[in-house]
């Protein structure tokens, strides 16, 4: 394998740890600037080419009567950031739900926050049919903060409190829940097909108001994520190691249901349920800089960022002026790639 | 004294074991009872168990015999069906997020049903002969195809593998739904979505004939494979040291376990919570050793299934909740309550 022969040329003599933090500076130091670039490249592309010259002018020079400016600051920008914040967002929370409950099947989506806002959605459109845009998502939010809210209150009521093992049954008992009683408002009141265009949409109606509520909220949890992940590499090597190190696993586990609540809540209001990123990206993160959670985390969120601004990009242009489905796009690029990986590792464990 | 106090502690387990299944037969007749009494056109008691002993009018029997009984009945085996599927799934793979899902089959019936209704239209007359066929093909396909995508020559398939496939495969198949649903027109996408939701649809004799011999055969088959479960429980490398062939037995199980939920998925649309929650609740009840815990999940499976279905039915006359929706809905609190009372 290439990678191995890559790490010795980087660290000689055996220090596969060592290898992994080379991987996982790379990541960091090479992918963001790079994720600046494909940003910035991926505002010039779409349904009405623009060079990146006039993008500079709007920003440095602005001026509202040139409508290519206003595509670019009102539309292009805001979706751009928004999707790179989703990304980074979904995927660091997906990473310290596998860490947390060490399954490789836990995402973001079993806190109940997915179901959650899908519930929300749904009562939206049956009921205040005329909510606006912001509207929606400020709803979604809530909805998925009652869902995860609900997972963690029934998960920490049973004796010896919140546990990682407890949470994820609780969390696919709650997400079955709202997804049934979501699905059956939708089947009653005629909407299902409403809600799918509304849940293929992703981050197509994202907005400056939107971002300025969501970037302060996600940039604060995904710092939360960075110092807390020393607790989830200890969590991940099994509870009652974490409880022989003499860690406190309730509040560990309720601090880090609290960071994957905002994280997960936010990204889902705004795009619905991509789900696959957050399954996704901690599994190849954990494949490029080992199983030492204070690397996962970064690396995930420069991956997941990373992931899904091409996501957006390619789903701007496969097929312009139409929009492919984000969510679709994501998961055929992304089901191969998990399968080889799959392959590679599956002997090992989360 | 030791050995004394150990008999009669198994002998308590064993009389608490058969109360359960009793009591689980019991509430199972009981709900059968009320369902063939409920629903848009209401039967007395009096009347249902006259027209079941062959002294009912015509329209009666009409009702008993060609609408509420095979329905009741089919509701029944899909529930047992797929609450087996389920607890195998969760054994072999030893994950306690498994369910037939995870194996693809909701995702490949839900595709076939998909292609069928754009290539045909949901109008079309063989509709109802032809999707359980085409659900079934596409469940068993799909499932074949991750077994395969996760085999690996010399080490076989490794649960952790064989779950990362699912997902991705899974995951797939989402995203090429979710491409062609954009495409379909309203009746047909509402068509589809009332599938996913999972409503009994498949409702006559026919469909209880071609559904049971599965059963008669998939369910005495992994009951009695129940010790295998058990030890594949303790992970690869005791139950190979116990003698067994771990690789041969996985496939078994797991072939039986498609064959199971498929053949149910296909007559009652995507309902996969069964799978997911009967084995946790039958744990619950009677711990984790599979000869108990698999009939005990049979009956919770079947009990759960047609309690939604019959409250499916009433409960927003005329119109129906499809029954996958009422199993969650009944189901999930039920589980909840359990998962915050537990004491472990």
């Amino acid at each position: 394998m290439k990678l191995t022969k890559y790490k010795k040329i980087l660290m000689p003599d055996n220090r596969t740890r060592c290898g992994f933090t080379q991987i996982g500076w790379i990541i960091l130091i090479a992918g963001i600037p790079l994720l600046f670039l494909i940003m910035a490249f991926s505002v010039t592309k779409g349904a009405a080419e623009i060079s990146l010259s006039t993008v500079g002018e709007a920003f440095f020079n602005f001026d509202n009567k040139n409508p290519q400016h206003l595509m670019v600051i009102d539309l292009r920008v805001p979706r751009v950031i928004a999707s790179a914040l989703v990304g980074s967002a979904l995927a660091v929370a997906g990473a310290m739900m596998q860490g947390m409950t060490r399954n490789p099947m836990a995402d973001s989506g079993l806190m109940g926050l997915n179901a959650g806002a899908g519930f929300a959605l749904s009562i939206s459109f049956a009921f205040f049919p005329e909510m606006n845009y912001l509207g929606i998502v400020l709803f979604s939010f809530i909805g998925a903060a009652l869902g995860g809210g609900m997972v963690s209150a029934i998960a920490s009521l049973g004796k010896g409190g919140l546990n990682p093992m407890r949470m994820v049954l609780a969390g696919a008992a709650v997400s079955a829940l709202l997804v049934s009683l979501s699905q059956g408002i939708a089947i009653y009141f005629n909407l299902a097909q409403d809600i799918m265009f509304w849940t293929v949409g992703g981050v197509a109606g994202s907005n400056w108001q939107q971002i300025k509520m969501m970037a302060p909220l996600i940039l604060t949890a995904l710092l939360g994520a960075v110092i807390l992940s020393r607790f989830i590499s200890v969590l991940s090597l099994g509870e009652d190691v974490a409880r022989g190190l003499g860690m406190n696993i309730a509040l560990v586990t309720a601090i880090c249901a609290v960071i994957v609540l905002l994280l997960a809540g936010a990204a889902v209001a705004v795009v619905g349920a991509v789900g696959f990123v957050g399954l996704m990206i901690p599994h190849l993160a954990r494949y490029l800089v080992g199983v030492d959670y204070r690397w996962i985390i970064p690396s995930s969120a420069v991956l997941g960022a990373l992931l899904m601004v091409l996501a957006d990009l390619g789903s701007r242009m496969i097929n312009p002026p139409t929009e492919t489905p984000i969510g679709a796009l994501i998961a055929l690029l992304g089901v191969p790639f998990f399968l080889y990986l799959a392959r590679k590792q599956g002997r090992t464990g989360v | 004294m030791i050995k004394q106090l150990g008999t009669t502690h198994i002998r308590k387990v064993q009389t608490r074991n058969t109360l359960i299944i009793l009591g689980c037969i019991a509430l199972l007749l009981g709900s059968f009872l009320i369902s063939m009494n409920t629903g848009y056109i209401k039967l007395s008691p009096g009347d249902t168990l006259r027209t079941l002993l062959g002294g009912g009018t015509i329209k009666q029997n009409l009702i008993l015999f060609d609408f509420r009984l095979p329905r009741i009945i089919i509701a029944m085996l899909v529930g047992s069906g797929l609450a087996l599927s389920g607890c195998v799934i969760q054994g072999v793979s030893k994950n306690e997020l498994a369910d037939p899902g995870l194996l693809g089959i909701n995702a490949g019936a839900s595709l076939m049903v998909i292609l069928y209704l754009m290539f045909f239209g949901a109008q079309s007359f063989f509709l109802v002969f032809t999707l359980p066929f085409l659900a079934l093909a596409g469940a068993g396909v799909t499932a074949l195809g991750i077994y395969l995508l996760a085999y690996k020559k010399g080490v076989g398939v490794v649960p952790l593998r064989l779950i990362l496939t699912g997902i991705a495969v899974q995951a797939g198949i989402g995203a090429l739904m979710t491409v062609l649903v954009v495409k379909l027109d309203e009746t047909m996408f509402d068509f589809v979505a009332t599938w996913q939701a999972g409503s009994i649809w498949g409702t006559n004799w026919k469909f209880v004939l071609t559904l049971v011999p599965w059963l008669m055969v998939l369910i005495p088959y992994v009951i009695y494979k129940s010790r295998v479960l058990d030890a594949l429980n303790l992970g690869d490398e005791i139950s190979t040291g116990l003698g067994l062939s771990v690789e041969k037995e996985r496939r078994y199980l797991l072939g039986a376990a498609v064959a199971l939920a498929a053949s149910c998925v296909a007559v009652s649309g995507s309902i996969s919570f069964v799978g997911l929650i009967a084995p946790h609740l039958s744990r619950q009840l009677v711990g984790p050793k599979h000869r108990i815990l698999l009939p005990v999940c049979a009956l919770v499976g079947a009990i759960l299934v047609s309690v939604a279905d019959t409250i499916g039915r009433v409960i927003l006359q005329p119109s129906e909740i499809p029954t996958g929706i009422m199993v969650a809905i009944i189901g999930a609190p039920y589980f909840l309550y359990l998962l915050a009372k537990n004491n472990q």
